[in-house]
């Protein structure tokens, strides 16, 4: 579905991304696992075209869409929940989950998948008039995977949805997570976190400033001693 | 006689908050101070002349005339002027934009010449009108009721539609809007549009008030402006508008009161005053610096 190809990504002097590749297929929960500043927010980044590459190629279902214009991602089917969660704070709740269907024009449609959204997450129901800058911080990590999945992703990028939530919530988020892998979109999933991530991912690819170190079956990578050492805290 | 200098200065407040918008929502959006603000208002002003003087259409075509060819000249000046140097330092922008203010003002000083235009007599039929103990003329009146006409379509185009939406998203975070799909650019454009046409609704307006149209009209009313956008907190629209009506007021009470030679100082005086008291200014809020 995804295909990352020999990518590379400079921050001025800095080498950020070093000959990155890897494949997404359909359906998969693919996790990006590494060490803070390993780069695994630029490939994000980097696949929604917010922060261009300095080389090689990134294609989805055969389109080549290195060049493409960060607001013509989201049309193609690709949507991304950023680190921090970057919800819109002054805006309503029910406004935030409007500017996830920007790309789209079917009113009725869009009324219906927020109503979905609501059913997924009834917190967000009970606070849509309010700013979302009232929420806690695990409704917000709410609010901004509902606001990706107002686009209808084919593939939704997460980056980091555990980050300083409590351990019951992350839970939560993570078989929410799952519940959307199996309602058919494919996930890439970014954490920190990498006990959580590797559990509910098929496959995982291990960064490690700048590169990919390791890659291969989930399950087999969290019982690899190196991975265990190094990310699992053993 | 507070009456009628409450009057007078809400009239001359209101076309302040109509520049202030400008100032405030392209701040709002890319962090800049549109310095070439002021001539968009001089320009409109001129275009406004043009169209009651040798088009003979009446002041409120003469007004939506001016903010069409304002809105596409703001267009122009951030394509030309400012989109290249949106990556680089803010004060190349700025420079940038103190540029384009000296070019539209030599420009409109080579087309019309230095002497300031008046309108033909007949433009606009005024009648004073007694409420109270105070006279009013119903030019003051279609100021206020023009100026808050056009701000409660600007409130409802930024909280209710599609694209004002768009705009406040992206006023708050430029990259996660791109994430959602707002095509960044097009909002900016809008943006600049949308000030720009208030502006000329403004310089139509003042120069109806005033009789006087000239080259240099925008360079201090663009300066009160921005001193009202700042007063009310920059980037933030209801803080333009209320920032501009306390600039007014206080500008006509203070000349009221016997300092008429201090006019154009007792804006700034406000303005240093409240920035003292309240650096993020009455409706702004502190911009914390995202990482």
């Amino acid at each position: 579905m995804l295909k990352v190809d020999n990518i590379y990504v400079n921050y001025g002097a800095i080498k950020a991304l070093q000959n990155v590749s890897f494949e997404i297929n359909t359906g998969e929960i693919v996790a990006l696992i590494g060490a803070n500043g390993a780069g695994k927010t630029t490939i994000l980044n980097t696949i929604s075209n917010i922060v261009p590459s300095v080389s090689g190629k990134i294609t989805y279902e055969g389109k080549d869409i290195t060049k493409t214009a960060p607001h013509d991602i989201v049309k193609v089917g690709i949507s991304q929940v950023p680190e921090g969660r970057r919800v819109f704070a002054k805006m309503s709740v029910l406004e935030n989950l409007e500017m996830g269907a920007y790309t789209r024009s079917d009113k009725a449609e869009i009324a219906a998948d927020i109503e979905k959204i609501f059913q997924r997450f009834p917190r967000l129901n009970e606070r849509k008039k309010q700013p979302a800058k009232t929420l806690s911080g695990g409704e917000q990590q709410m609010l901004a995977m509902g606001r990706a999945l107002m686009s209808r992703p084919k593939l939704l990028l997460l980056d980091e949805p555990s980050m300083g939530l409590a351990p019951m919530l992350v839970e939560q988020i993570f078989q929410i997570i799952q519940e959307i892998n199996k309602s058919g979109t494919t996930i890439l999933l970014v954490e920190q976190n990498a006990n959580m991530a590797l559990s509910i991912a098929h496959r995982a690819y291990v960064l490690e400033t700048g590169e990919v170190v390791m890659q291969g079956d989930a399950k087999e990578l969290a019982r690899s001693p190196e991975v265990r050492k190094a990310y699992l805290g053993e | 006689m507070f009456l009628q200098q409450l009057i007078n200065g809400i009239a001359l407040g209101s076309v302040y908050s109509l520049i202030a918008l400008g100032y405030t929502m392209v701040y709002g959006i890319i962090t800049l101070i549109n310095f070439a603000h002021g001539e968009i208002f001089m320009v409109g002003a001129f275009v406004g002349l043009l169209l009651i003087s040798v088009a003979k259409v009446n002041i409120f075509f003469a007004i939506i005339g001016a903010m069409v060819f304002c809105m596409v000249l703001g267009v122009v000046v951030e394509l030309v002027a400012y989109r290249a140097l949106r990556k680089s330092s803010r004060l190349s922008a700025l420079i940038s934009a103190i540029g384009v203010s000296i070019f539209l003002s030599s420009l409109a000083l080579m087309v019309f010449g230095a002497d300031a235009k008046g309108f033909p007599d007949n433009a606009f039929p005024v009648t004073q009108l007694h409420i109270g103990n105070a006279d009013v003329s119903t030019l003051q009146l279609v100021i206020i009721a023009v100026s808050a006409l056009l701000m409660m379509g600007l409130e409802f185009i930024v909280q209710k539609t599609k694209i004002g939406k768009a705009m406040r998203a992206t006023s708050e975070d430029y990259n996660t809007s791109a994430l959602m799909g707002i095509n960044v650019n097009r909002v900016i454009s809008f943006t600049f549009a949308l000030g720009s046409a208030l502006a000329a609704a403004g310089g139509v307006l003042v120069g109806v008030l005033f009789n006087a149209v000239s080259f240099n009209m925008g360079l201090m009313a663009g300066l009160k402006a921005f001193a009202a956008a700042v007063l009310g907190g920059i980037g933030s629209i209801p803080g333009a508008m209320l920032g501009g009506l306390l600039l007014g007021v206080s500008e006509v009470f203070g000349v009221a009161i016997g300092y008429s030679s201090y006019r154009d100082a007792i804006a700034f005086s406000i303005l240093v005053l409240v920035l003292l008291l309240k650096p993020t200014g009455l409706l702004g809020q502190k911009i914390t610096k995202k990482v």
